[in-house]
């Protein structure tokens, strides 16, 4: 293949990541920028995602696009309802303890994992995609499914990001991420906002996998890698920034897309690595996390 | 609510960002750990154990629980016509995550923790690989099926013995001279990177060469991998034929993306059933595998042709003519390999009443009485076909079946004769001390 559609391929494959990235590890970012807590068992409610989309999309007829709808609806409200219980039930109690959210989310990830592979047994299980469309490029074909996750994942960013700047709630979320003593002392319930964003959290990475689990199947360990590569997104992005996220998802999917075509999978995955280990060392606070005040 | 630790103070946010890491170091080490592992008391040695090291979860998994199904079926089998030497067949069941390390604990288990009269039942190459070393050293026999070449290669140990299915040396050899005669004579190769795809990559371009044909590129992926579209580029132009083989979860999507990449003007595919194995052919995306070619090692459409053991074979293993379970058209088997676990379990059957085994005690014995085998007459013991076995190289020898996709249904279109999977034995294990 020459290099042209090659590298037009490589973009594709890494926007898709990207897309996806984006939305999980927006989510991560969203949930530690706001009430510093470090969910590990955050690759979980990714998982938990694909898998009430292969429930909710087996449980109805029809077209897959019906089915497939009612899972990008209903699969993240779900999981933000688990999050919810999961924040009031635990980390409340905790009182947001760095450490001891830390070790209470390892806990959540094996309770969640464990669950899934005894309701939902340990096979890969496919979703039918809404529509199975196939761009005929001059050179290769594409899905066109895959694109249109790039498109919805966009204005899902979009949409987010608008909530947070333009809207009450957003305000009263930043508030809080700001400083979240003198925002109880403006009256705002801080609680019932670390609740929401734990849960909005979950529901961003339920909503990429939503998107993903047409293409890649629904799985009980697939949380794994969506985990560390958001952390890897969030640590050169810089902790609690939105912009730095998009943008580092962006790059880290692209990169990996482009180096994974070109070269080998395994290459792009290093330096991911290696550029976390550069940017804690130059630019602690990531590319655009604020340095302390 | 107060902040007497200053946690959500944002000028902590060294503090914090350090957090993070232990939270990510944290994950990572979660990815490593080994799940809990259940102890069970030993029993009574009346019965005779089976100690089934079994892929229930990791990536393994579609095959482990078949594997189960086809085991218990055979198993009752063997009861219902009274056991082994008259005493009944009990399998206990560990789990090894598809994971080499948990794979040779488990054998350990069973060796001194079951105390079970053999190990059974493993798949995955890199997990036979790993565990091989641990049977050896508690001299446990243990039977693979596993069709990967490391039992043949008599790298292994006297103690590891695959009875029940052909070695992938085997396999490619019986089948290269159909590909270069039917697909074309430029070969690409896709196999994953581990093992069991390393045989695929090691054996196919000697055998293929023999025929005149070549292979021109090869593709290793990782058997972990969630999306391929980004290896397809890798594939050479003028390729005539793309062997695939791949396992893992993601073989569907595998196949899927390998369908939008191509369309319907692909090249030639020949691929190993384990590209599919559990997987329904009539998925949507796969309309394109219309008319490719795959190797079987059992068929998983019902053949016309098919034989009275067959078909109780079938029978008792509830799957239905598409080889999904009885009552559940889209639980679909691994026909292709899980039949091994019933033929093996008939070998070891075979081998201890040659033996006289009593227990534990004769393990050396009935290592000996199985190297004493030749030959499995094709029948209900043996349904898949008939085999030879080479007791120096603890491997057996069986036909392969070839089939076209035709109409969402596998047909059977080649049988390869025994003859042409047949190579010169690398070493010897009976030589080595038991």
């Amino acid at each position: 293949m020459h290099f042209g559609p090659h590298l037009l391929l490589a973009a594709l494959e890494g926007l898709v990541t990207s897309a996806v990235l984006a939305l999980t590890a927006l989510g991560l970012s969203l949930v530690f920028g706001v009430m510093r807590v470090v969910n590990v068992a955050h690759g979980e409610f990714f998982m938990l995602g694909a898998v009430l989309a292969w429930a909710i999309s087996t449980a109805i007829s029809g077209h897959p696009a019906i089915g497939f709808l009612a899972a990008l609806v209903l699969a993240p409200l779900i999981v933000g309802a688990i999050a919810l219980v999961a924040e009031r039930l635990v980390l409340r109690r905790l009182n947001y303890n760095p450490e001891a959210t830390i070790v209470a989310t390892i806990g959540m990830l094996y309770i969640i994992q464990q669950l899934a592979l005894t309701f939902y047994g340990p096979e890969a299980r496919p979703v039918e995609p809404p529509f199975s469309y196939r761009i005929l490029l001059p050179w290769f074909g594409y899905s066109g499914y895959k694109l249109s996750v790039i498109a919805t994942s966009a204005l899902l960013l979009v949409a987010t990001w608008l909530v947070l700047t333009r809207t009450k709630i957003g305000l009263v979320m930043r508030a809080t991420q700001y400083d979240s003593e003198t925002a109880q002392a403006f009256g705002i319930p801080v609680d019932r906002v670390y609740g929401g964003v734990f849960a909005l959290g979950a529901m961003l990475a339920a909503i990429a996998a939503v998107l993903i689990v047409p293409i890649s199947q629904a799985h009980y360990l697939m949380g794994q890698d969506p985990l560390l590569l958001s952390f890897i997104v969030v640590i050169i992005g810089g902790l609690g920034s939105l912009r730095g996220t998009v943008v580092a998802a962006v790059l880290i999917g692209l990169s990996d897309g482009i180096i994974s075509v070109f070269f080998s999978p395994t290459l792009a995955k290093i330096i991911a690595t290696f550029l976390v280990a550069m940017v804690l060392v130059f630019r602690p606070h990531g590319l655009f996390g604020t340095a302390s005040r | 609510m107060t902040d007497k630790n200053g946690f959500f103070d944002l000028s902590k946010s060294t503090l914090s960002r350090r957090t993070a890491l232990k939270g990510l170091a944290a994950g990572a080490g979660l990815a490593v750990a080994p799940g809990f592992v259940r102890y069970s008391q030993a029993q009574s040695s009346a019965p005779v154990k089976i100690g089934f090291q079994s892929h229930r979860t990791g990536i393994g998994a579609a095959y482990g629980r078949w594997y189960e199904k086809t085991t218990a079926a055979a198993v009752k089998a063997i009861n219902d016509a009274g056991g082994i030497n008259g005493r009944p067949v009990e399998v206990v069941i560990e789990d090894d995550g598809t994971d080499p390390a948990r794979g040779a604990e488990v054998v350990g288990k069973f060796a001194t923790q079951h105390k079970t009269d053999i190990v059974f039942g493993t798949l995955f190459s890199h997990v036979v690989i790993g565990s091989a070393p641990a049977a050896g050293e508690a001299k446990i026999p243990y039977f693979v099926v596993s069709e990967g070449h490391h039992v043949a290669s008599t790298k292994l140990n006297r103690y590891v013995f695959q009875p029940g299915i052909t070695d992938v040396k085997s396999q490619i050899q019986s089948m290269a001279p159909w590909i270069a005669a039917n697909a074309g004579k430029k070969v690409t190769q896709i196999f994953p990177d581990f093992a069991f795809g390393y045989d695929h990559r090691d054996y196919l371009p000697p055998a293929l060469k023999a025929q005149g044909a070549d292979v021109i590129a090869q593709i290793a992926i990782p058997p972990t991998e969630s999306s391929f579209t980004k290896y397809f580029p890798q594939i050479p132009a003028e390729t005539e034929v793309i062997y695939h083989v791949m396992v893992g979860p993601a073989v569907l999507t595998f196949v899927k993306e390998l369908g939008e990449f191509y369309g319907s003007n692909r090249p030639q595919l020949f691929g190993f059933m384990d590209s599919l194995e559990a997987t329904d052919i009539n998925s949507p995306g796969l309309e394109f595998l219309d008319g490719s070619h795959f190797w079987e090692g059992s068929p998983r459409y019902a053949q016309p042709d098919d034989s009275a053991a067959q078909k109780a074979y079938r029978a008792a293993v509830g799957i239905d003519d598409n080889g999904a379970a009885v009552g559940d058209p889209k639980d679909v088997s691994t026909a292709s390999h899980m039949f091994g676990c019933w033929e093996t379990l008939y070998v070891v059957k075979k081998a201890m009443e040659d033996a006289g085994y009593k227990g534990p005690e004769d393990r050396a014995k009935l290592v000996e009485a199985t190297e004493a085998l030749t030959e499995f007459a094709e029948g209900p013991e043996h349904p898949q076909g008939p085999k030879t076995f080479n007791g120096k190289i603890h491997q057996c020898f069986g036909i392969q079946n070839i089939s076209k996709v035709e109409g969402g249904k596998l047909k059977v279109v080649h049988k390869t004769k025994i003859e042409d999977g047949l190579y010169e034995p690398e070493g010897d294990y009976t030589t080595q001390a038991l």
